[in-house]
């Protein structure tokens, strides 16, 4: 083990800078860092902190237009401005790196085995039978079930967890002095995330290895790092121990970031309420395979007889991990895909409408969706985007009266008017959810899903659409159904919740209820997880 | 945090607002290979549209005395070879020349015969594309002996000429535009069709898309030049058949490149947004769908351009393109191929523009996919 003092990764006066047509963008504007041997030091910051830039920059892994100039010392050596050819034997070796998507970090062509193996054989030498040995090792390390039979899989056959601690393996291959760990748990279910920070942590006991760990989480934080630094704009604003940190925070934003956790609670509405949405015994099959002339189809049942019924005022938030088929559910309740069952809106029923009987009701129905940068057309202006729906629902008002909705609804969701001229790229993540959110309202809906609608966002920004999303709920009588699989949100915004499990409900009931006393064993794992990792 | 009207959201940066597009042109502007490439199509653009503006020969005028020579920047006929010229003349027209000077843009000459020459022998002179304005000054011996003078006409021939004595420059620039006509209005209509098509069948999906995509697959798989000579057959042969012809066989790699983009865009949120509006489909590819693909688009047209105007002078040189007197770069080139020997120029010029503009249209393609390319935001 190394000496737990000796300072391995010294960075000093550390700036990235972007050229871009509008000028130089400062993403680091000079940071100095320590890392020490075998620690855990957090980088916490929101998105555009420059805290994935910082690392990227000493890795040599910026975008084409990036340069990094100060000095980043590897056990006294300088990496900054290191041929690539020299930067490689530090690179992969002795500071690994293991990114945010295990989607898309892993290459789908080859086998594990042999990705995992080439930073061995390439900074080891030997050929890849040589390495299959340690390969075998590294997956029994870092706990992927049967090694043996895994290490010939493509990244598709496995989990997102296993994908991860398939990275990790290959992090590991080299025995490295310093893991850059890039918001590792971040695409991941929460009781996954769970087992990745202690698989992380046990591997840091077992080899010594010091971890940088990238995040916006603070939970994760608390719970796993020793030292963190936190950086805002390109800048460390504070640095400390861990304790330092949470207990006394000196700068203004770090009290802002601790204080981001979403808290408050709705007030349920009377258990008289009328039922504005319901769905009786849904059921949702998707059909797998099947081209125009082979024969067998599969069928997956997304969603397995689920019955919701949501009150006029309610939230009701679904909670699940990906594949519980909560997603599918609300695209089903607003008849967006065909599923089987009893649907009735108000005092209709909807159950045999099809898409043009369904067209008057959108209006009232509306959907938010997780991804603001996917969910905004890149070519369309601000302007054109929200009003969109009143061309369909509205066709015989004016330009000039489409544009004073449009106005009023992005003050409504706080945004300035002006930005219905501009395009959505302009924006950020939080303020493409409002613009997402203003879509939805100027139709003047009457219940909204909310798929995901934070869970892209940073911690403050979260806060803030929540707030908003109260908000509107209070002024306009709304319903949500609010989908989600973060639980602090969802304690936060629902006052019913309803817990998913492959396409069933496992256990429903008041917020209060559930989060407190969970009868289900997979609710109190997921509540474990989430609340104390 | 709880109050919005306390916390305003951080203002948007007053920079100009600008759309993908525009970002995409300011991309575009950096780069110098394709800037230079659309500084070199505007000039050929220029060149053979403007061009023949300036060049008094038109491109079906015959210079018999002309027939196959070298192109330069002298002007003809040669003052050595005026000599031998009269002489022919003077031959044709069956009189003796008995004398013959050249002054600057004017010549005189003397001619005799056993009998009177009929005056109307001076048209000999001016049928030879060298001489014009031929007038008799006097009359001598009864008619026998007249004294002629006139001019000497002088013609250039920068890119020479070609074996019916026709000028080149006016034919290379004829041929560019009729190449540069096709390539743009057939890439437009594979453009037209492709993406339309491409959008339904991939945004509808499941059995449409079946049947739409098989039907490409068998248009894919009849041969290019029956589809296109059952075609001249049943419509005829013209100008305009021509790049319908050509179009109507290139969108099939356009529908393709669309449909695959709508299959990865209707997976996109913002198109199930646009469902929970409800807007219907048509409106989605309209609005949404289509807008969205025109990057790949943009970027694929500029290489259907050049495959356009080789597959016309495919057809020209089969036989189903342009006709003569009218032409192609393609019928040009391979009207230069065949005499690639005795007149080297015939296949070098036309070539030198066809392959500046394939160049040209290639880096701008190259230009325009850095430029869309999102990942370079």
């Amino acid at each position: 083990m190394a000496d737990k003092n000796e300072t391995i990764l010294a960075i000093r006066d550390l700036k990235v800078d972007f050229a871009t047509p509008d000028g130089t963008v400062n993403a680091v504007k000079g940071i100095s860092l320590d890392v020490r041997a075998g620690e855990t030091l957090a980088v916490v910051g929101e998105s555009g902190s420059g805290k994935s830039q910082t690392m990227m920059g000493i890795m040599g892994l910026l975008a084409r237009n990036g340069t990094v100039t100060g000095s980043a010392t590897y056990r006294g050596r300088e990496l900054i401005g290191l041929p690539p050819s020299e930067l490689n034997r530090v690179r992969g070796a002795k500071v690994t790196m293991i990114f945010q998507e295990p989607m898309t970090s892993l290459d789908p062509l080859y086998p594990i085995g042999r990705q995992i193996a080439e930073p061995i054989v390439h900074h080891r030498g030997g050929s890849y039978r040589e390495a299959r040995k340690r390969v075998l090792e590294l997956l029994e390390l870092v706990g992927i079930p049967e090694p043996a039979r895994r290490i010939d899989s493509y990244p598709h056959e496995l989990s997102g967890g296993q994908r991860q601690r398939v990275m990790i393996a290959m992090a590991l291959a080299n025995d490295p002095d310093i893991l850059i760990a890039d918001e590792p748990t971040t695409a991941l279910d929460v009781t996954i995330q769970a087992q990745i920070l202690k698989l992380l942590r046990s591997l840091q006991e077992r080899f010594g290895m010091a971890i940088v760990l990238i995040t916006h989480d603070l939970g994760i934080v608390r719970h796993f790092a020793e030292r963190v630094a936190v950086m805002r704009r390109g800048e460390v604003v504070e640095q400390g121990t861990t304790a330092d940190i949470f207990e006394r925070p000196t700068s203004d934003y770090t009290k802002m970031l601790l204080a981001a956790e979403p808290h408050g609670r709705k007030a349920s509405p009377p258990d008289t309420a009328p039922i504005i949405l319901e769905g009786r015994d849904v059921v949702v099959d998707y059909r797998i395979g099947g081209g125009l002339f082979s024969g067998g189809k599969s069928m997956f049942r997304a969603v397995d007889r689920v019955t919701v019924r949501l009150r006029e005022g309610q939230t009701i938030g679904v909670v699940g991990e990906s594949g519980s088929g909560k997603s599918t559910l609300g695209r089903a309740l607003l008849r967006l895909i065909p599923g089987a069952g009893y649907y009735r809106f108000g005092t209709t029923d909807i159950s045999g409408y099809d898409r043009s009987r369904m067209r008057p009701l959108r209006k009232a129905m509306q959907l938010v969706f997780q991804d603001p940068y996917g969910s905004l057309s890149p070519r369309q202006t601000v302007g054109e985007v929200i009003t969109e729906g009143l061309l369909v629902h509205e066709p015989d008002l004016g330009k000039a009266e489409r544009d004073r909705r449009a106005v009023a609804a992005l003050k409504e969701v706080g945004l300035d008017p002006e930005a219905r001229n501009r395009y959505p790229h302009e924006f950020s993540g939080g303020q493409r959810q409002r613009i997402a959110i203003a879509r939805a309202m100027i139709l003047k809906p009457k219940v909204v899903i909310l798929d995901e609608p934070t869970s892209a966002l940073d911690r403050s920004v979260q806060g803030q659409v929540i707030d908003l999303l109260r908000r509107l709920q209070d002024t306009h009588q709304l319903s949500y159904l609010f989908i989600s699989h973060d639980l602090s949100v969802v304690r936060a915004m629902s006052d019913y919740v309803v817990v998913m499990k492959d396409g069933r409900i496992v256990e429903e009931g008041e917020t209060d209820r559930i989060f407190e006393a969970p009868a289900n064993a997979y609710t109190k794992a997921l509540i474990g997880a989430a609340f104390h990792v | 945090m709880t109050d919005f009207a306390a916390t305003p959201v951080s203002e948007p940066p007053k920079t100009v607002s600008r759309s993908l597009f525009q970002l995409a042109l300011i991309r575009f502007r950096r780069n110098r290979a394709a800037m230079a490439g659309c500084v070199t199509l505007f000039l050929i653009a220029l060149f053979s549209f403007v061009g023949p503006l300036f060049v008094p020969h038109t491109y079906d005028q015959v210079f018999s005395s002309y027939v196959t020579v070298p192109p330069s920047l002298q002007p003809r006929p040669d003052t050595s070879t005026l000599q031998d010229v009269m002489e022919g003349v003077a031959g044709r027209a069956r009189v003796n020349l008995d004398a013959f000077a050249v002054e600057g843009q004017a010549f005189t000459a003397t001619i005799s015969a056993e009998e009177p020459i009929d005056p109307r022998a001076t048209r000999y002179f001016d049928r030879a594309n060298e001489f014009r304005d031929t007038k008799i000054d006097a009359t001598e011996n009864d008619g026998r002996v007249l004294k002629l003078s006139g001019q000497v006409s002088r013609e250039y021939f920068l890119f020479g000429t070609d074996p019916n004595g026709r000028d080149l420059l006016a034919r290379v620039m004829l041929g560019g535009q009729i190449s540069i006509a096709v390539g743009l209005l057939a890439s437009l209509v594979s453009l037209g069709i492709g993406v339309v098509y491409g959008a339904t069948s991939g945004y509808i999906g499941g059995r449409v898309d079946n049947v739409m995509m098989r039907f490409v697959e068998i248009l894919y798989s009849l041969p290019f030049v029956f589809l296109v000579v059952v075609l001249v057959v049943f419509f005829g042969r013209s100008f305009v058949l021509i790049f319908l012809v050509i179009g109507a066989v290139e969108w099939l790699d356009m529908a393709r490149i669309v449909r695959g983009q709508t299959l990865a865009l209707k997976r996109r949120e913002f198109v199930g947004a646009a469902q929970a509006l409800g807007l219907s489909d048509w409106q989605i590819i309209r609005r949404h769908i289509i807008p969205n693909t025109i990057g790949p688009v943009i970027v694929f047209v500029t290489v259907v351009v050049p495959k356009v105007i080789l597959l016309e002078s495919f057809l020209s040189f089969l036989g189903l393109g342009v006709q003569a007197p009218l032409t192609s770069w393609g019928a040009l080139i391979s009207e230069g191929a065949n005499n690639i020997q005795s007149a080297p120029w015939l296949l070098i010029f036309p070539s030198i523009l066809f392959v500046a503009t394939l160049f040209s249209l290639n880096f701008v393609g190259d230009g325009l996919r850095d430029a869309f390319d999102p990942k370079d935001r």
